[in-house]
């Protein structure tokens, strides 16, 4: 018996060990990374406007997001009388577990053999497909239903308005989301994360025309590529993804001052924790996304494959702070301005950016 | 393979009991949630026929767009449970008409499955025809070359519903 545990952690067989541990780690680490952010929201928050934040609980407060889930373990679960028992229970389960199954498809680092353990070296992803980005859209999009059906299981107004607002929004902001998506699959001519990743790798050859030969300065990334078109993408997707997680300045479905908390008013304890998780993992996994499609991944000027994964933290870290920046600097737009940039503003945008961006792939073969 | 056995049979069966469930309760916001499980089961089984990017598709479009606009819809109008104890009052032969039409359907639907299932092995087999179908860049070419009509016919189609609905939504008074 002990053998064969042995023998799993030996060639060839470790291989399964090596997968099984990316799995764990994904998952851990996406559920720990929504209490490090609940932390750093507060301490951002807190330093942008001349405050302290946490201190109390462990060094500098570290320790505030383990009382604070200990707390919501504690809460006693309140359901309201009226409400729909089955969805009001199921809905915070799709929330999670639809935020979770989108990281399936994103990497976080080259392929690594763990320092010469596993003889074929392993993908830091845990599924390689060839429609990855499609099926982040696909279940980032399934996603909405959890936020609805809480809205409406709960039986209340405040509830079934943010419900309703956060569905009209996503909807709205999944266009210009998708059409930013094609124009990284058009750069990159594939739908894998891994391909697209891959052709990130290196520098540009020229700087603004093929005439202009200025190479090995500007890093191969999508963001740059055929300026300003890369550029406008990435913000477009960027901005539509601050929608889709439903984040200051377009965090309509729980505004406080006009419906309470929105869509969860009428949780508690864990079901609460669960939405709150979600919300955050949403934005570690539009950030990754971005960060493969548009930063190069893990891919870095001087930086060897070995330490990319590294680097893509590094540039996860730096989106998320961007996201956080955002909540606590702008106000919140009004909800047909709102409309009015998702359909107006960001959608022709998107939709010529695409255009341009074929015409670009046709001219220059690029 | 085994595997692949397995997982057709928890597919279809997602697929057929979230399809009953549509229609064999009566709330219907249940339904819709009901539908939503079972077009999940119909990617299932599109990826063990090797075409994700159906499966993707599938989900994108039904699941995510167009289920989203019914369940809004069910929930703005606020549609009630359906009042089981006045349906049963009613005699089985004095039923609504809709019951009548939807067994003839039914009936016809059940025969062209059988049609299907018995002509199977004149097409050669299931997924044997066009291996490469999965490949998003030929799916492209085929849907931009061979079925250009179709393609564009479909998409006249749905603009002219969509430009339809418009302008009977926006019609004053009446």
């Amino acid at each position: 018996m002990l053998d064969f545990v042995f023998s799993l952690f030996r060639p060839p067989y470790n291989w399964w060990v090596a997968y099984a541990a990316i799995v764990g780690v994904i998952f851990m680490a996406l559920q720990i990374s929504a209490a490090v952010m609940v932390y750093f929201e507060r301490k951002v928050s807190a330093w942008m406007q001349q405050r302290y934040g946490p201190t109390l609980v462990g060094p500098s407060g570290t320790l505030q997001p383990i009382a604070d889930v200990v707390k919501l373990i504690f809460k006693e679960e309140l359901r309201p009388k009226a409400a729909d028992s089955l969805l009001f229970t199921l809905a915070p389960v799709i929330s999670v577990a639809t935020c979770l199954i989108a990281f399936a498809p994103v990497p976080f680092g080259g392929s690594t053999t763990f320092f010469g353990w596993l003889e074929e070296p392993v993908a830091l992803q845990i599924a390689d497909l060839d429609v990855g980005v499609l099926v982040v859209f696909a279940v980032a999009s399934v996603g909405v239903y959890g936020i609805v059906l809480a809205g409406w299981a709960s039986n209340s107004k405040y509830a079934l308005l943010g419900g309703l607002r956060s569905s009209a929004q996503m909807i709205s902001y999944e266009l210009a989301y998708g059409m930013a998506l094609a124009t990284v699959v058009l750069l990159a001519g594939s739908m894998s994360f891994r391909e697209i990743v891959d052709a990130q790798a290196g520098y540009f050859a020229y700087l603004v025309l093929p005439s202009i030969n200025i190479p090995d300065v500007i890093p191969r990334w999508n963001v740059f590529a055929m300026f300003p078109f890369g550029l406008i993408a990435f913000l477009l997707f960027f901005t539509a993804g601050v929608a889709e997680t439903n984040r200051a300045p377009f965090d309509f479905p729980e505004a406080e001052q006009e419906l309470v908390a929105g869509y969860h008013t009428e949780y508690s304890s864990m079901r609460f924790a669960m939405f709150f998780m979600a919300e955050y993992i949403n934005m570690v996994t539009v950030s990754a996304v971005a960060v493969n499609l548009f930063l190069g991944g893990w891919h870095f000027p001087f930086v060897p494959e070995g330490y990319g994964w590294i680097m893509f933290l590094v540039k996860l870290a730096a989106l998320l702070f961007f996201y956080l920046w955002l909540r606590w600097t702008l106000p919140r737009v009004r909800y047909d301005q709102l409309m009015t940039l998702g359909w107006k503003i960001l959608l022709p945008v998107a939709t010529i950016n695409l255009l341009a961006v074929a015409a670009g792939v046709i001219a220059f073969g690029l | 393979m085994a595997f692949d056995l397995i997982a057709f049979y928890v597919f279809a069966a997602i697929t057929v009991l979230g399809a009953l469930a549509v229609v064999g309760q009566r709330n219907p916001v249940y339904s819709v949630v009901a539908i939503v499980g079972s077009f999940c089961g119909l990617s299932g089984l599109y990826v063990l026929l090797e075409a994700p990017f159906v499966a993707v598709v599938q989900i994108i479009i039904y699941a995510g767009a167009i289920l989203v606009l019914f369940l809004f819809t069910v929930m703005l109008l606020n549609a009630t449970r359906e009042d089981g104890a006045e349906w049963d009052r009613s005699h089985p032969y004095y039923r609504p008409g809709p019951t009548r039409i939807g067994g003839v359907l039914a009936v016809v639907l059940l025969g062209q499955l059988l049609w299907a299932m018995t002509h199977i092995a004149d097409t050669g087999g299931i997924g044997e025809q066009q291996p490469a179908a999965s490949s998003v860049r030929l799916l492209g070419r085929v849907l931009f070359t061979d079925y250009m009509f179709a393609f564009e016919v479909t998409s006249i189609l749905i603009i002219a519903a969509m430009v339809g609905a418009v302008v009977l939504a926006g019609r004053k008074g009446n």
